[in-house]
């Protein structure tokens, strides 16, 4: 269309003016992104940074390798070994069930396992690593790897696995690791990030549970560039994991293996220490277990197997089992008694089988009586009346008082589980727990360790070194922690006049080396070698007064369940004193015939290093022993010798 | 003054067009485009595959068609823009019909050698269209109800063609790219006014009825709204790209992470990366100074375009190239604003940066159309 000049005019002043507001608004708006730009990119750039950071940086922990076990000798007892797992990170993967299948066909792995693993797979999060088997071979190990483009989303990995080398012989006292549960979580509040990631074991039982915190270590950082994925791209920076602090125990590993192999199949317990030190070096419990099955997991058959034993295998019997100690406790009433100056030493009591409370009869072991006995005899023959007539004029505040001195119903809280305390009653405890008043006979009872009167076997070891030193021996049960000493160096007078030990030592040793003493069967005949001790029978049950007059079962017609427990507690040589021993063996009956010969083999193994020579024994007994010594699987010395890995 | 006044005696011909291209506005494009390959470069973890190589050759082919448009004198464009609003109109039928489906919306036509997006040839065609009824329309008459009731029309057709594909993004850009061809043609302002302030109204409806018994959208309507408003809210979902796009701009700072070491994008937190999402990877890697030079950049391609749309004294002309500039201006202000969370996620790509075929031919065949207008100017 033709326009004319001033239309044409006109129109290009319009489109100017209004192509001049466009741009000024196109301006503007270039204005506000570069506003909106400078905002996020200079004023909030270090948040934005950060936040990149947390997108593309994952941070993996690095488990450390747990602390080392060693006895005194440095003979390794809790290893960290090599475990060749498999692993699977479901996220990635279309066809899981075919991975899974295929992988069955490559390496040996139960369909159970492989399922129970599957589950715990898809119930997790998609990048969750989930172990699913470990300990491979070597040839499984590798057949995984070459076999990788056939397995996606699987990973073979090398981890490390706690083993313990001697098995059931520390189970007791190393315990052993588990892996982490929501209970154990719960109940010790530990927040350690590093037992969030899988298959991380933490110590489940005895040094291994109550040393945990030394000998996990701390937990190493990877820092890794991860993709939206969650797939690692590269390492950015690795900050090593700190290693857990070794341990050196005080138990001897020859002795604590021989100490289970003598106790071999009773349910029994021993406890062995070093009378100057208070080091412990073994604590025999039996039956016993191996530790490692819990480490790899125990089935439902062994465990029920273990828990449904009468036996009780799981038990660590040397803290955790609380006996009446029967006679081992008569060394405390004759102390209560000399140091109240109620008794001298050389007086005499007339046992004529029993003494008569009221209408009650107390009896003594011996149905004839013993007739006239002074205080060495009372030991030597274990006589039951002295120490009812003694307890009369003592009182039973006397007695409990001189049984704490010596460490009975004291909790020695050695690095284990459930370490239980022994009891000691009083007036006051019988009132508030059996809601009656404490009758004379309690204290009858009580001056022969029955009754109410408990310990473990540890109190009694601790008791006899208590006696053999005349110091307040605490047991000892770590040497050093990452090199440094454990130990107390130094123990205090137990306070008790020297003349009064002495009588009580010349009892103990008339035990076992006077021709009357209730443990002379158990003697030893090489010199310098001697040992002393003190029998104990303690009864489970009460004889009534019409079982007494047809006369005491015996104990072999006895249930199991039923029969005495026998106890001996000693120590050698008995001219000076370097080793103390308890042992209760469980309903095993008379402890002169069951408890003692086992303190003495163990005493004269801890003498000797080794083996005891027969010479040591009686002469009528050496066949037997010796027969004994073939029998016995123990430890070759070539593996006792060779000292492990001590971290200086 | 009429094109048909000046034709004979003031426009060159043959070879002494070249001189009369605007090269200035030539290396201004060609500087994005190549600001364009070494995003895809580097999108690619520095590699020519997939998109920075065949990116290269659609601006050769671009640069050639921008060529064969700015040499084609200008009065030749006016006289077939009818046919070519008509032709793409009908295209874009046919796209409603036997299109092929891709991301959820029926958008290209198989060509065989290339894949045809109507929709994005359609944004020029209105433009070259409403440029043409202006030239024709006596100017008096520009401001009437009847001849604003037209070119109205002439927009919404094709928009609402696009629209429902769906591609909002596109049917926005025709909408807006239209109504600015209107305003430089001098439509009185009071209409636009009132479309602001009746859209401004429906806002305010929108929002002012949530929770009540006559809301006027579905709840899901509202927490896409929510989304957007708050990317933080729904971080793993709709909020993902946005929250992801701001945090790779974000973290450039002042001069970025440094080329092929953005974090975002070499760890595949930023999805649609060589596409919509290819600006956050450049103010990622190059930081505000890279951004902002960028922003320099289209705003410099504004100004010479402007320029030339003044210079040119005749209608068409004029209008024309404001149109382009206008469409070219929306493109990456809206990309722009939605990856930095400016304004919803609209699928609109970055002029010249993004990879996309069609886009790119069609963007350079428009500023072939601001060249011919150039060359063919009064003088």
């Amino acid at each position: 269309m033709k326009r004319s000049q001033k239309e044409a005019e006109d129109s290009a002043r319009k489109i100017t003016r209004r192509s001049m507001i466009m741009g000024g608004f196109m301006l503007l708006t270039g204005g506000i992104l570069a506003a909106r730009m400078r905002y996020l990119q200079v004023e909030r750039a270090d948040d934005f940074r950060l936040l990149a950071e947390e997108n593309r940086i994952r941070i993996d922990l690095l488990p450390p390798a747990r602390g080392l076990i060693y006895d005194r000798y440095g003979q390794l007892l809790a290893d960290n070994e090599q475990n060749y797992t498999v692993v699977m990170v479901r996220e990635n993967v279309e066809d899981v069930d075919a991975v899974l299948d295929r992988l069955s066909h490559i390496i040996n792995i139960d369909m159970a396992s492989l399922n129970r693993a599957r589950e715990d797979m898809m119930a997790r999060a998609p990048h969750v690593r989930v172990t699913l088997a470990d300990r491979l071979s070597w040839d499984e190990f590798a057949s995984v790897a070459v076999n990788a483009p056939a397995l996606p989303g699987i990973t073979p990995e090398v981890g490390l696995s706690r083993v313990y080398p001697f098995g059931a012989d520390f189970a007791h006292v190393v315990g052993y690791v588990g892996p982490v549960s929501d209970y154990y979580l719960e109940s010790t509040g530990d927040t350690d990030p590093i037992l969030q990631t899988p298959d991380f074991q933490v110590g489940r039982y005895a040094v291994e549970a109550r040393m945990e915190q030394d000998l996990r270590g701390e937990a190493g950082n990877l820092w890794v560039e991860v993709n939206s994925a969650g797939r690692v791209m590269r390492e950015l920076d690795r900050e090593a994991p700190v290693p857990g602090d070794d341990l050196q125990l005080t138990i001897d590993t020859g002795l604590q293996n021989y100490a289970q192999a003598r106790l071999g199949n009773e349910s029994a317990s021993a406890v062995v220490m070093e009378v100057e030190t208070g080091e412990v070096l073994a604590l025999a419990s039996s039956p016993s277990y191996d530790p490692n099955l819990f480490v790899r997991g125990i089935s439902v058959a062994e465990y029920s197997s273990l828990t449904e034993n009468p036996y009780r295998p799981l038990a660590s019997k040397t803290v955790q089992g609380l006996y009446p100690p029967g006679s081992t406790f008569k060394m405390v009433t004759a102390l209560a008694g000399l140091e109240a100056g109620l008794i001298e030493p050389e007086e005499t009591i007339t046992c004529n089988g029993f003494v008569e409370l009221g209408t009650r009869r107390f009896h003594c072991w011996r149905r004839g009586g013993h007739g006239r006995m002074n205080m060495v005899d009372g030991l030597s023959q274990s006589c039951d009346v002295y120490y009812y007539e003694l307890s009369q004029r003592v009182g039973i505040e006397r007695i409990a008082a001189m049984a704490r001195r010596l460490g009975l119903g004291v909790r020695h809280d050695l690095p284990l589980s459930g370490v239980a305390s022994g009891l000691i009653p009083s007036r006051e405890w019988k009132l508030a727990n059996r809601g009656s008043e404490w009758v004379v006979g309690d204290t009858l009872n009580t001056s022969i360790g029955q009754g109410l009167v408990l310990s473990s076997p540890l109190e009694l070891a601790v008791m006899t070194s208590r006696l053999a030193t005349g110091r307040q021996i605490l047991p000892q049960l770590v040497r050093t922690l990452n090199g440094v000493n454990q130990r107390v160096d130094s123990f205090a007078e137990v306070d008790i006049p020297a003349a009064h030990l002495d009588v009580i030592r010349q009892g103990m040793w008339s035990v076992t080396n006077f021709r009357r003493g209730t443990a002379f069967g158990a003697r030893v005949t090489e010199e310098g070698y001697e040992i002393a001790g003190k029998t104990g029978t303690s009864q489970v049950r009460n004889i009534t007064a019409a079982e007494r007059e047809a006369g005491v079962t015996a104990n072999e017609d006895l249930p199991w369940d039923r029969r005495d427990h026998a106890l001996f507690v000693g120590y050698a040589p008995a001219d000076n004193p370097r080793y103390a021993v308890s042992v209760v063996v469980e309903h095993g009956g008379g402890g002169s015939a069951v408890a003692a010969p086992i303190a003495r083999d163990l005493l004269l193994r801890a003498m000797y290093g080794e083996l005891p020579p027969l010479s040591a024994y009686p002469v009528g007994l050496r066949r037997d022993i010796e027969e004994m010594h073939d029998n016995m699987d123990l430890l070759p010395l070539e593996i006792l010798r060779s000292t492990g890995r001590v971290r200086a | 003054m009429s094109y048909l006044e000046y034709t004979q005696k003031a426009t060159p011909t043959g070879l002494r067009k070249v001189l009369y291209l605007n090269w200035a506005l030539i290396i201004l494009l060609t500087a994005v485009a190549c600001v364009g390959f070494l995003m895809l470069y580097s999108v690619a973890g520095g590699s020519m595959r997939p998109w920075a190589g065949p990116q290269m050759q659609r601006f050769t082919l671009g640069l050639t068609a921008m060529m064969i448009v700015a040499f084609t004198p200008i009065w030749f464009w006016r006289n077939v823009s009818a046919l070519a609003y008509g032709l793409s109109l009908i295209l874009l039928l046919l796209v409603e019909f036997f299109g092929t489906v891709g991301m959820g919306a029926q958008r290209w036509i198989d060509l065989g050698f290339m894949r045809l997006q109507p929709s994005e040839l359609t944004k020029i065609t209105v433009v070259m269209l409403l440029a043409a009824y202006y030239d024709w329309l006596d100017i008096r008459k520009v401001s009437r109800p009847l001849f604003v009731l037209i070119p109205v029309a002439i927009i919404l057709v094709p928009a609402f063609l696009t629209f429902i594909q769906p591609d909002l993004g596109t049917a926005l850009l025709i909408l807006v790219g239209g109504a600015a061809v209107m305003f430089c043609a001098g439509v009185h302002w009071a209409y636009f006014a009132a479309v602001i302030a009746s859209a401004g109204g429906i806002v305010t409806a929108v929002f002012a009825s949530r929770g009540t018994a006559w809301q006027l959208l579905q709840d899901y309507q509202y927490r896409r709204i929510d989304t957007f408003l708050d990317p933080s809210s729904d971080p793993l979902g709709a909020g993902y790209h946005i929250t992801q796009s701001q945090i790779a701009l974000g973290s450039g700072g002042w001069t970025g992470r440094g080329f092929m070491q953005g974090t975002q994008i070499r760890g595949d937190f930023l999805p649609e990366a060589q596409t919509d999402f290819i600006f956050p990877t450049l103010a990622e890697e190059f930081g505000f100074v890279g951004a902002a030079s960028l922003l320099g950049l289209y705003l410099l391609i504004l100004l010479f375009c402007i320029v030339t749309a003044i210079q040119t004294k005749d209608r068409f002309s004029s209008l024309v190239t404001l149109g382009v500039t206008a469409t070219f201006f929306l493109y990456f202000a809206i990309n722009m604003a939605m990856v930095m969370g400016l304004v919803p996620v609209v699928g609109v790509p970055l002029p010249l940066v993004s990879y996309g075929g069609s886009a790119m031919l069609v963007l350079m065949a428009a500023f072939g159309l601001v060249q011919s207008a150039h060359v063919h100017r009064p003088r």
